[in-house]
């Protein structure tokens, strides 16, 4: 395949992850507030899953269907047009992310409106709707809770779920007393006292909206029908009252049938923030004479998802529900956070999903797939079973061949120089006694800390112990394994 | 660039999925060319393949001959803290005015009572209780003024403690959309036999045309610090009245 036709913001300046890691690792805050979240929402999930016996069952029940759904994606994406349609919506496909914003931007001025209320959407995170309506002078106002606080502090989102899970309340309450107009005078950091300020803060403007954006947790092939999965009620707000509501859907959220409801909603709230049911869930289909929007569009989005669809280890991100499961336990993430994923999608997801919409040709992207340890936690949290240690082995060696024909790098003068060493055990015996020797003369402490350059990158993060005074092979040759008869000095040849 | 975007993702998809040997013709794709649109077999296909998928998990959690579902569903609808009152039929009406003469107490203003509404559940309210319909609709602005909202629903959950309104125009009165999103109280009655055991017998029940919305407990968010707060936008109060024919019931009849 040639290039993916993905694209997202580049936040600004983004540097590569280790960069951005070593500075989020320095903060000590943020450490803490993630630590205190991640730690939390782990126990509940374990508590929520445990509760159901068959929980495997249900998750090889989802990756089936969505296998099957990415296998038949055109079928099924031809049907959803034909049910939306049916229903009185209407559908619109973009290949791009500037495809998609562009169409909303029309859609909004037709409706001749200069502002949106928007609920939560990954998808327009990534086409960077927002962004893009501010150039065209239509105001976008984000009503879930979180956003409304990386709005409001002009902040970016570093958690797929709860944007702002690197904010503790104190600090959530100096941004809503600074920036919020008409925030109450004696806010405390009370969770529902702020919750409080931003219920009446939002209300005018859901009463008087003209257009509402969303994006859909899941799309229904065969009904037409979209499903948001929300807590607030802001979901509610945004897909009910305003006249006009546009949907912005990534082509890959479409289920085959309304049944499968019964697989994902048992599997999403409880994988995502520990309930057995999220507070609010909202279905239509089309529109509905008297009840809700009058006019209903939906924006389906490849985005480079196509790219991702022809790669067949890195295709199953495809079926990822958004659930961020994967975050709260991945051990990286929990000590860096989201905004050194440089990408509306963090964490062990994000590491796989943003190489593979946007390529690895820019160094951060290219880093992403080492930004983890490999440990398989979040494989085994995945609801949908995304083998996300597979998939990020088999990126690490699309950017190795990227950069193959690429300048000298000493780390692979180093392994093809180990390779031919370990090929012969003439080589290898001679470089063991070599590195013996030199161990104790070079690193007294008993560890390798530091190297010289160029290899000096190998030792920044890393130490090894100093070589042994023997070899196993030398031990053998010498002994036969303590088996053979008593010990004698020296070689027996 | 060529074509339109429609024909270009549609295009992608099929070249990816014959890239990794996933097309209707078998692996390799060695049978197919490139799939027309409207290609006959397309839509056959896919529901053959569909209808083969293995669903090894449990219809439901808690079989419905060996637990008490209604009692299930109340304690979990508890979980969340809706408040839940388990009456007899003939209590419903007692019931309904006692928590509505409380809420408008508390915050002054007319009860919505959607058209269809069964009028026995109202039938005992106090005189200084007003009663606002639907008809014509109200605007959102009249809705922000209800003191609160009563309303029957289509289905509810055991396993996850939900309500399920389809909104629809028939006996359950639950109104459009928005009358049970803005007011700030929700009181909902909820039959025992509308009680489900789990998601798939409750999906099973809905018409997938209608507008759905699926409740569990009063408003919230997890938004600061991962810790569920109740109250943002939606109703902060869900009232739940679980009328069925208990033993209690029986006895006073």
């Amino acid at each position: 395949m040639t290039a993916p036709g993905g694209s997202m913001p580049t936040y600004l300046g983004m540097p590569s992850f280790p960069a951005a890691a070593r500075t989020a690792v320095a903060d000590s805050q943020l450490r803490a507030n993630l630590t205190h979240a991640t730690r939390t929402i782990r126990a509940k999930r374990a508590g929520a899953v445990a509760e159901l016996s068959d929980w495997e069952e249900l998750r090889q029940a989802a990756k089936a269907i969505k296998d099957h759904t990415l296998a038949h994606l055109d079928t099924y994406l031809l049907r959803l047009e034909a049910n939306v349609t049916r229903a009185g919506g209407h559908v619109h496909w973009a290949v791009g992310a500037d495809e998609a914003n562009a169409i909303v931007a029309g859609l909004v001025r037709a409706a001749g409106a200069n502002g949106i209320v928007k609920v939560k959407s990954m998808a327009t995170q990534e086409t960077g709707l927002n962004e893009a309506l501010a150039a065209d002078g239509i105001g976008a106002l984000e009503t879930d809770l979180a956003e409304l606080i990386v709005q409001l502090g002009h902040d970016r989102p570093s958690h797929i779920l709860v944007p702002a899970i690197h904010r503790n309340r104190a600090e959530i309450r100096e941004i809503f007393r600074r920036r919020m107009p008409g925030a109450p005078a004696g806010l405390t950091d009370e969770p529902a006292a702020l919750a409080a300020a931003a219920r009446a803060h939002l209300r005018q403007a859901f009463l008087s909206a003209q257009v509402g954006v969303s994006g859909a947790n899941f799309a229904i092939a065969e009904t037409g029908s979209l499903v948001v999965v929300e807590s607030e009620g802001n979901g509610r707000m945004c897909v009910t009252l305003p006249r006009t509501l546009i949907s912005v859907v990534g082509i890959e959220k479409i289920l085959p049938s309304w049944r499968d409801l019964e697989v994902f909603l048992a599997l999403l709230p409880r994988s995502s923030t520990a309930e057995r049911m999220n507070p609010y869930t909202s279905t239509w289909t089309g529109v509905t004479p008297g009840d809700g929007p009058e006019d209903f569009h939906l924006v389906l989005l490849d985005n480079g998802r196509t790219s991702a669809l022809a790669d067949r280890t890195g295709r199953q991100a495809l079926r990822c529900i958004r659930c961020s499961a994967c975050l709260n336990v991945c051990p990286v993430y929990e000590r860096v956070g989201g905004h050194a994923y440089g990408s509306p999608y963090p964490g062990p997801i994000g590491a796989i999903i943003s190489p593979q919409l946007r390529g690895v040709t820019s160094p951060a992207d290219a880093s992403l797939p080492y930004a983890s340890t490999l440990c398989g936690a979040c494989y085994e949290v995945c609801p949908v079973a995304i083998n996300i240690p597979e998939a990020l082995v088999h990126l690490r060696a699309k950017v190795v061949d990227a950069k193959r024909e690429k300048n000298f790098s000493p780390e692979r003068a180093v392994f093809s120089l180990s390779g031919r060493v370990l090929r012969s055990p003439r080589l290898l015996a001679a470089a063991q006694r070599a590195a013996a020797a030199s161990g104790r003369l070079v690193f007294r402490s008993g560890r390798i800390r530091r190297l010289p350059p160029p290899l000096a990158g190998w030792t920044e993060t890393r130490d090894a112990p100093v070589p042994p005074p023997e070899s196993f092979r030398a031990w053998w040759s010498r002994t036969r394994g303590g088996s053979g008869p008593p010990e004698r000095a020296g070689p027996r040849s | 660039m060529s074509g339109t975007a429609r024909d270009q993702i549609l295009a992608r998809i099929r070249a990816a999925n014959r890239a990794v040997g996933l097309t209707d013709g078998g692996p390799d794709g060695a049978a197919s060319g490139p799939r027309a649109e409207g290609y006959a077999d397309a839509d056959a296909d896919a529901d053959a393949a569909y209808a083969a998928l293995a669903r090894r998990y449990l219809r439901a959690h808690h079989d419905a001959a060996a637990h008490d579902i209604a009692a299930l569903f109340a304690e979990r609808a508890a979980d969340y803290r809706a408040v839940v009152e388990r009456v007899p039929e003939s209590g419903l009406a007692p019931a309904a005015a006692r928590v509505l003469a409380t809420r408008v107490a508390a915050a002054p203003g007319p009860v919505l009572a959607p058209a269809g509404l069964p009028a026995g559940w109202l039938a005992e309210l106090a005189a200084e209780i007003t009663l606002a319909r639907d008809e014509p609709p109200l605007s959102a602005a009249e809705l922000d003024r209800a003191a609160g909202v009563v309303t029957g629903c289509a289905v509810a959950v055991a396993e996850t403690g939900t309500i399920i309104l389809d909104h629809g125009p028939g006996a359950s009165g639950q109104g459009r959309r928005a009358l049970t999103l803005v007011p700030d109280f929700h009181l909902v009655i909820v039959r025992e036999d509308q009680v489900a055991a789990d998601l798939a017998e409750a999906f099973a029940r809905l018409d997938p045309a209608r507008p759905h919305t699926l409740i569990s407990g009063p408003s919230a968010t997890s938004d600061i610090e991962l810790i569920r707060v109740e109250g943002v936008h939606g109703p902060r109060t869900l009232h739940i009245l679980l009328a069925g024919r208990d033993r209690g019931y029986a006895r006073t009849r």
